[in-house]
């Protein structure tokens, strides 16, 4: 039988969903006001950001969606007080190739270490092989951001390449990984 | 000082619009060619549609994180092929990629030479830290060229392409400044 009773978009403690373009770009512009989460989350320079650049950023990031269908973009809310916590994306999805790279973060501080990470991933691995068909998936991830290192193991993730040297932050070099996880692998996991 | 633009086989130049818009237009004829460069479905692009580009870089100029390159042989004065490379100028990293267009013009050593060229112009002239390029397992000349020139292999992304209904690797390769330093410096002796 086809399951189709199991929740994509919920897991025990957190609910994946749209954009608040009323409420959300405050939230967010607070997680930008710490350069920690920042530099986690991107190699582009970090700079904190106000609610009316978040706001432009949710306006071109829709357009994105609806243009190129090749994004997926959910914000990841408690279910308990749908509290926003976080934001999970499905990218540069390559359809002929089945193809697509993760990318998952977790706003504030306060909320690391809770699990948050590793239900938020579950659920997005789920849209990306059982709904969106997807026959591998990628995630991008700096030597030194060894919680992301961490989780992705947790998944089964393979580290397929180390780009040795390929960024620089305070002052010297760090590799850029690129890990992947393939359909097979998954399944077998979520099975076993 | 070295020249930037002339290595043994052919020199980096570039082409008037019109003549870079003729070109591509016969060499994306070859299937084969556009599934070298790239892992998207091949396409086939109009005379205007290529014209429109190439102008609109003409005009625009290149952008500080853009260089593009059109390659001629030294011998016959040629045009064969380009050479792009996209700068991240914050961690200061360069990616290049690169087409001969004539099959007549593969396994001449040409993209060897335009690699050496590359890597000359990417760590003297641009002062990057890092040089990456990507390919496709189904490219075993591409591989053997890109080892010769010091780019050593950091890895496979697997089976993240599809080919004629099977599933191939992408292959990713970089090379850092010291070492292309130290072959310069084994070279000179």
């Amino acid at each position: 039988m086809l399951d189709i009773q199991t929740q994509l978009f919920e897991s025990q403690d957190l609910r994946l969903g749209p954009i608040d373009h009323e409420k959300d770009p405050e939230i967010e512009s607070k997680w930008t006001h710490s350069s920690e989460f920042m530099r986690l989350m991107d190699t582009e320079p970090a700079r904190p950001l106000s609610a009316a650049v978040i706001k432009k950023q949710y306006e071109k990031l829709e357009k994105r969606v609806e243009e190129n269908k090749n994004l997926f973009h959910f914000m990841v809310r408690l279910k308990a007080d749908d509290r926003l916590i976080g934001k999970a994306t499905i990218q540069w999805i390559e359809w002929t190739n089945g193809n697509a790279f993760l990318r998952l973060g977790i706003g504030l501080a306060d909320d690391w270490r809770k699990g948050y990470g590793t239900q938020a991933l579950k659920l997005l691995l789920r849209i990306a092989f059982a709904e969106l068909n997807l026959f591998r998936v990628s995630a991008i991830v700096p030597e030194y951001n060894q919680a992301a290192v961490a989780l992705l193991h947790k998944f089964g993730f393979v580290q397929e390449v180390c780009r040795r040297s390929a960024l620089e932050r305070d002052g010297r070099r760090w590799d850029l990984y690129v890990f992947g996880l393939l359909r097979d692998e998954w399944q077998n996991r979520s099975t076993g | 000082m070295k020249d930037l633009f002339r290595g043994e086989l052919v020199r980096f130049t570039l082409e008037e619009p019109e003549t870079s818009t003729k070109a591509a237009i016969l060499w994306q004829r070859d299937s084969e060619f556009q599934r070298l460069l790239d892992n998207n479905p091949v396409q086939s692009n109009s005379e205007k549609k290529f014209r429109e580009g190439f102008e609109k870089e003409a005009e625009n100029g290149f952008k500080p994180e853009r260089c593009g390159f059109s390659v001629r042989t030294l011998a016959e004065d040629r045009f064969i092929g380009f050479l792009s490379i996209w700068l991240d100028l914050i961690h200061r990293e360069a990616w290049v990629g690169l087409g001969i267009g004539a099959r007549e013009d593969w396994s001449k050593g040409y993209g060897t030479d335009m690699l050496k060229l590359c890597q000359q112009y990417v760590f003297s002239e641009l002062s990057m830290k890092r040089l990456s390029l990507g390919l496709f397992e189904y490219n075993p000349r591409a591989l053997r060229s890109y080892e010769k020139c010091g780019f050593r292999l950091e890895g496979r992304t697997r089976m993240d392409t599809m080919r004629e209904g099977k599933r191939v690797d992408s292959l990713w390769m970089g090379i850092l400044r010291e070492e292309w330093l130290q072959m310069q410096e084994g070279e000179g002796k």
